[in-house]
């Protein structure tokens, strides 16, 4: 069987290889083709069925008042209106866009110094560890890392017993129930989430440096801190663009973390978007503000990713 | 050259047609719109409607975690052997989200309702009616059915045509712990507001949580105590006109803010435990079963599960009137099921509950599987209870309820928005101090009358 296959993929490597007829070339291109949209074809359908036919229900449903199931009522943009006119709805946004500083900013940031880190003990057992250990929370179901967090973070939870041990007995409370500490504490569990993707990717962009850099640098007497400013960081731009782009997505649709740690709540202090179009849809069963919602996300979604993706596109 | 040109040309064109496709199957109209499928009239019986000697086989949906449908179920199989059943259990947020599609797609033929209101309006349950005319239902004491009657297009309710039916009925009001009870001093129930607030400043000095109270995520616990002292200081009727949506009702009362003043007042005193916005049902439970608090305000669905895990320990009392000898009232709502409009076996799910409700052995597991008052008429034989258990004192407030007409259903019920929109947020607000007791109800009062009058 192994035979077989090994000699099928060297006749087609063949046949690859032989330059096709002169006559027979614009019949071939033609049936090659066909052949391709008959590969493409089910993919396509695919992605119209369930991508572009729900993205065009949903901004159709957003123009009107409906509760799903009854007759609905046109009301053009009058959904779009609400979701600026209504605190709760706009305020959801707001959060979102806060989260993005522990979502992408601190992993990202804390990412490079760690995969810089790692880097230069790379020959040593630690590095292997430590990967392994920031890479970690990547592997773990979002929903069981926001259980686990909300018993860290409880006010008999490990951070508080560790707080009081150090004396800070002070500061120690229900940290998910604190209108002050509650959007913090959903961001710390995302950054603990996310610091292992971008860790990981960050560090295997760095094994593409070409080291001749790193040493022309230290020849020219640069400081680590030089190093890592004028060679790693520029030589990572693309990953650092992919981890900024994933990271920013998660901040912007966050739904798992915060609907286990603290569904929304104290006092709407942690809702944001994605949670809301699910309360509003399902609960509320207002599906055509609910779509709107949605609308105004995804537009926000590409207005954050469209120009971090031009920004750190490849200069060439 | 040109051939390829046109071959790239092509992709976006295919990819345009197929969006103008998919556009031009879903823009033709507006969504929805097939609720033409009227409520069915009621049409009445000559004789009662039973399940019949052919097999038949009944499709329930019911809630996860809660035995009793279950067994009653199981009993009524081995009654009516020709009846079988096939039964799908879902958690209750789920049920409430998925109740409108399941009732339209998947007609079960009988199951847990939540808010019925929005159901009714969409067509989806079955008027009950006829039935309970035929059955004598319309006998039974008019405030068990009220919260399952709505007037035509959904609203108000209270009245009108019945719509659900309940395995039972529960009860709230406050449970308390005897062992902490008694360090304090309080070996009788408190019968005024005043003798409440005595006993729980006493528990602060002496160090023990006064009440366990979940109020985190997004349901906001404190609606309980909220809800109890409403009633301590007004009428029960304009609060269940207020919940039933009846024309010009407003929560927004004297009496009311005298209540919101009171729950303030406890919280600024440190009654409630400290981390009371984190915390959640499980763990008020949890909490309380470990002797960590002297009270908490809860519902009688508990009292089975109290009594096997703190037996003898803990007791029950009914939230006590402001003024010595006032009437009381509490939070009692039946255990709703419905009966879908397109039900196969509507018939025999409509014998079903009636006979749950006067059979026997099916009150009998009424009270000793769900812990609540079976339904049914006022001199219906009641099951027997060990006498000292929290089983029968919440039996025995049942009745006190009734002989006062003190029962409301739940504020959080009054619209399906106003819980999770009004009351959560601005119950945690209350709490952290970010709220005072005038705003939240002209808040709340806001928010209903922009969900009712849409």
């Amino acid at each position: 069987m192994p035979r077989a296959t090994l000699d099928r993929s060297a006749d087609r490597k063949e046949a690859q290889l032989s330059p096709p007829r002169r006559s027979t070339r614009r019949a071939d291109f033609r049936a090659r083709t066909w052949v391709g949209w008959g590969f493409v074809a089910p993919a396509l359908l695919m992605y119209a069925v369930f991508v572009l036919r729900p993205l065009f229900l949903t901004f159709e449903y957003s123009l009107y008042r409906w509760d799903g199931i009854g007759p609905s009522t046109w009301v053009g943009l009058g959904n779009y209106g609400r979701v600026f006119a209504d605190r709760d709805l706009y305020g959801a946004i707001l959060n979102a866009f806060e989260l993005i500083l522990f979502f992408s900013v601190i992993p990202v940031g804390l990412g490079l110094a760690i995969a810089a880190t790692i880097r230069s003990i790379a020959a040593s057992r630690l590095a292997l560890i430590a990967r392994t250990v920031v890479f970690l929370p990547q592997v773990i179901p979002l929903v069981a890392a926001g259980i686990a967090w909300s018993w860290l973070l409880s006010s008999t939870g490990l951070v508080n017993q560790i707080l009081s041990a150090v004396g800070l007995g002070g500061v120690t409370r229900a940290w998910l129930g604190d209108f002050s500490t509650a959007l913090p504490a959903v961001g710390v569990i995302g950054a603990w989430v996310l610091l292992g993707l971008c860790t990981l990717l960050l560090l295997a962009g760095m094994t593409k440096i070409d080291p001749a850099l790193y040493e022309a640098a230290r020849i020219d007497g640069a400081s680590a801190w030089r190093e890592f400013r004028s060679v790693t960081v520029p030589s990572l731009r693309q990953e650092i663009g992919v981890c900024v782009t994933v990271t920013v997505i998660a901040a912007l649709a966050s739904f798992d973390i915060v609907y286990i740690a603290t569904q929304g709540g104290p006092g709407n202090t942690t809702m944001v978007p994605g949670l809301e179009i699910y309360y509003l849809a399902f609960s509320q069963r207002e599906v055509g503000l609910a779509s709107a919602l949605a609308v105004v996300l995804m537009v926000l979604v590409l207005g954050c990713v469209l120009p971090i993706q031009w920004l750190t596109r490849e200069e060439s | 050259m040109a051939r390829r040109v046109r071959a790239r040309a092509g992709r976006p064109l295919l990819v345009a047609l197929v969006t103008v496709g998919t556009l031009a199957v879903t823009a033709c109209s507006g969504p929805g719109g097939g609720s033409a499928q009227a409520t069915s009239t009621p049409t009445s019986f000559s004789s009662a409607p039973t399940c019949g000697t052919a097999a038949v086989t009944l499709s329930g949906y019911f809630e996860t975690g809660f035995p009793l449908p279950k067994s009653l179920t199981e009993e009524f199989s081995k009654q009516y052997p020709n009846v079988k059943w096939t039964i799908r259990e879902d958690q209750f947020a789920v049920i409430t989200q998925n109740a409108p599609r399941v009732l339209a797609d998947d007609p079960p033929d009988l199951m847990r309702l939540p808010q019925v209101s929005e159901l009714v309006k969409d067509g989806l349950l079955k008027n009950l009616d006829a039935y309970a005319a035929v059955y004598g239902w319309d006998k039974w004491p008019a405030s068990q059915l009220a919260q399952m009657r709505i007037g035509p297009g959904g609203r108000p309710r209270g009245e009108g045509s019945l719509y659900a039916m309940g395995l039972n009925f529960s009860m709230t009001g406050v449970f308390y712990n005897k062992t902490l009870a008694a360090q304090i001093g309080l070996t009788t129930p408190p019968s005024t507001l005043d003798e409440l607030d005595t006993a729980l400043a006493k528990a602060k000095q002496a160090g023990i949580t006064p009440i366990l109270q979940f109020n985190g995520g997004a349901t906001g616990g404190l609606a309980f105590p909220l809800q109890n002292l409403m009633a301590s200081y007004g009428p029960a009727g304009p609060i269940n006109d207020w919940i039933f949506q009846k024309p010009g009702a407003s929560i927004d009362t004297p009496s009311n803010r005298q209540a919101v003043e009171h729950l303030d007042r406890w919280i600024k005193a440190g009654y409630f435990v400290k981390d009371a916005n984190a915390l959640d049902y499980a763990t008020m439970m949890s909490r309380f079963i470990a002797g960590q608090g002297l009270l908490m305000f809860d519902g009688d669905w508990e009292s089975g599960n109290l009594d096997k895990q703190m037996a003898g320990k803990v007791g029950f009392f009914l939230m006590p009137p402001a003024q010595s000898g006032g009437k009381r009232a509490a939070m009692s709502a039946p255990l709703t099921f419905g009966i879908s409009t397109k039900a196969k076996h509507a018939d025999c799910a409509a014998f079903f509950l009636n006979w749950v409700a006067t059979n026997p052995q099916a009150r009998e597991i009424a009270v000793r599987v769900g812990g609540s008052h079976p339904m049914g008429p006022a001199d219906a034989p009641m099951p027997t209870v060990t006498p000292g258990t929290v089983t029968a004192s919440t039996l025995e407030a049942g009745a006190q309820i009734g002989k006062d007409n003190g029962a409301m259903d739940f504020i959080a019920n009054a619209t399906g928005a106003i819980y999770a929109k009004s009351w959560t947020p601005q119950l945690q607000k209350l709490v952290a101090g970010q709220q005072t007791p005038q705003a939240l109800l002209s808040t709340v009062q806001h928010d209903y009358e922009s969900q009712v009058g849409s």
